[in-house]
């Protein structure tokens, strides 16, 4: 079986600049390979290459150097495109006509019937919460409310692949938390979900696997839990009933010590030791057990030292790129 | 064929809603209906004036429409992204093209149908208005079915006209793609000029520089036969089936020479 996506060396210069023109990279060597049924978030703050990366695989633009399959075919296959679906990041669709009428447009392009077409439509704008103002145009439609139409043009198709960018943009909470649920049936469904964000926290709630790219490179790609897993940073010990006395005397010393409420504190412990000894100590002092958790890394101080990283090592590979040139 | 009359009918329905098309096509009608007026005030040329400007209302109106929504076809669908969802589906660039294309034929087809039935509403009122003797002194009988000669070519130079929009639309910005357009189709009109600019220069070079020039861009003042038909002069079918292939031919080249760019282009 083939992957669902493989992207190879994938590279896309633009030029800028008016009238002397010079190339500007953005994406550089990007190399990925998301198999099938994975949600696989592709994440890096603004300007990283997503957006290029996604319209790279829609060919929507086309790379400089490298090359890039969907379902075992080549990107531009126009016969793939039935077996996918894509949500473009702010997307815009067609003021003059109605939710509706735009589905039916682009469910008339995959070649349905009247009747499954009606179906389809009928179904996906329920399933994105979409009621009676299916029947407006698109003029009158909130920015989240087109980017829910959006998430439903995605679908149309029962693609087995989905490229959604940036789908919680312009979203409020609960529409928020119908995209992760969305996300997740999709899963279930065992289709693939390749989806760019920012937001870390969507990451962590929805995908199997993720990339991270700064300033047009890859920085790190991996198993969510690996990446987290690997630096406990500490303990997070909560009590109640603590005297501010027996805190002073604790050996080894917290890293750091917050007042919460009266008698109630909450210490960051180093790994150096182990939590058990602190805990026990100040149990025997009268005071009890809140909650003891580990302190991970979060994604988004992985996201930071690694963006850190590329960004250090930028300059350099710059100057190489222009010698080259 | 499915997708690309999808699309067709996608940019009629588009056309159909925008208001300006309804301006557009409520002052031609209003003009050509206006026409009767203005023939009453000069004596004997009534007809003549109703046929006149109805023809020129409907190639002047009809050059709005080609120029303002034939250029807006594609670029706005780059200019608001809108592209970025009908390219994910399973359609070609190509068919992108032949659909948005075809799609304001169609609307222009309505649209000159329209102006046609206009016209000849004023001039068969004008002809049962006037006594038979009076019509005898007309140059061509009030309802003429000649002037769908005229009209007909009009239409065809329309999608001539559309298909230079679209073709500069698929690679320049509306602003400019909208001056190309016009002056394209002005100098497409003095075209002819070009052709004998022997004579009037002695530089060899410029001479066959303006030659060189008359045949890549389009001879434009061919579609027009409209004095001709009007004065009751007789166009030869010959004539309108050649013109119609010559149009065809360069509507197909332009549409060739924009496919092919278009397919390369990025859409950042």
């Amino acid at each position: 079986m083939p992957p669902a996506i493989r992207i190879e060396e994938l590279t896309k210069d633009y030029a800028i600049g008016f009238w002397r023109k010079r190339p500007y990279r953005a994406l550089d060597s990007l190399s990925l390979r998301i198999e099938p049924g994975e949600v696989f978030g592709f994440l890096g703050p603004n300007g990283a290459g997503k957006t290029t990366t996604l319209k790279l695989l829609m060919q929507l633009v086309f790379p400089t150097s490298g090359r890039a399959e969907i379902l075992g075919h080549p990107v531009g296959d126009v016969a793939t495109r039935r077996r996918i679906g894509y949500l473009a990041e702010n997307p815009y669709y067609y003021d003059y006509l109605t939710a509706e009428e735009l589905l039916d447009y682009f469910a008339k392009l995959f070649g349905y019937s009247s009747a499954d077409r009606q179906r389809r439509v009928a179904h996906l704008l329920d399933r994105v919460g979409i009621g009676a103002e299916r029947r407006l145009q698109l003029r009158k439609f909130s920015k989240g409310m087109v980017q829910r139409v959006g998430i439903a043009q995605a679908l149309l198709n029962d693609p087995e692949v989905v490229f959604f960018d940036e789908p919680m943009s312009g979203l409020d909470p609960l529409g928020r938390r119908d995209v992760r649920a969305l996300i997740l049936e999709l899963r279930d469904q065992g289709r693939t979900v390749f989806f760019s964000s920012h937001i870390l926290a969507d990451a962590q709630a929805l995908c199997s696997r993720v990339a991270v790219v700064a300033g047009g490179r890859l920085a790190a790609t991996g198993n969510l839990n690996e990446i987290l897993a690997f630096d406990v940073r500490g303990w997070e010990l909560v009590m109640t009933g603590v005297r501010p006395d027996v805190i002073d005397r604790l050996q080894p010393a917290p890293r750091r010590v917050t007042q919460i409420s009266e008698g109630r504190y909450s210490l960051e412990l180093s790994t150096d030791h182990p939590p058990e000894r602190t805990l026990a100590e100040l149990a025997a002092s009268g005071a009890s057990l809140v909650s003891l958790n580990p302190v991970h890394d979060t994604l988004e101080d992985y996201f930071i030292k690694r963006v850190a990283e590329v960004e250090s090592a930028r300059p350099r590979s710059l100057e190489a790129s222009r010698a080259g040139d | 064929m499915r997708v690309i009359s999808a699309i067709a009918v996608s940019v009629f329905r588009e056309s159909v809603r925008d208001r300006v098309l309804y301006n557009l096509v409520l002052f031609a009608t209003l003009l050509i209906g206006s026409s009767f007026f203005l023939g009453q005030l000069t004596a004997g040329q009534d007809v003549k004036i109703i046929k006149d400007l109805g023809l020129a209302a409907t190639a002047i109106f009809g050059l709005f429409i080609s120029i303002f929504i034939g250029i807006g076809l594609v670029s706005k669908e780059v200019e608001r992204r809108s592209i970025y969802g009908l390219l994910s589906k399973p359609i070609s660039r190509p068919q992108l093209i032949l659909g948005k294309y075809a799609g304001l034929v169609l609307t222009l087809a309505v649209n000159v149908t329209v102006m046609t039935v206009a016209i000849y509403a004023v001039l068969a009122y004008m002809t049962w208005t006037t006594p038979a003797p009076i019509q005898t002194a007309w140059d061509a009988p009030g309802v003429d079915p000649a002037l769908l000669k005229a009209l007909f070519l009009i239409f065809v130079e329309l999608t001539l006209i559309t298909a230079v929009a679209l073709f500069f639309s698929t690679f320049s910005t509306p602003m400019l793609s909208a001056a190309f357009t016009f002056g394209l189709y002005v100098v497409g009109h003095f075209n002819a000029d070009l052709r004998n600019f022997q004579s009037v220069v002695e530089s060899k070079s410029a001479a066959t520089l303006a030659r060189l020039l008359y045949h890549v861009l389009p001879d434009l003042s061919a579609f027009d036969v409209k004095t001709a038909v009007v004065h009751g002069l007789s166009v030869p079918w010959g004539y309108l089936a050649l013109t119609t292939g010559y149009g065809i031919l360069y509507i197909a080249v332009l549409l060739v020479i924009a496919t092919l760019i278009f397919s390369r282009r990025d859409f950042k």
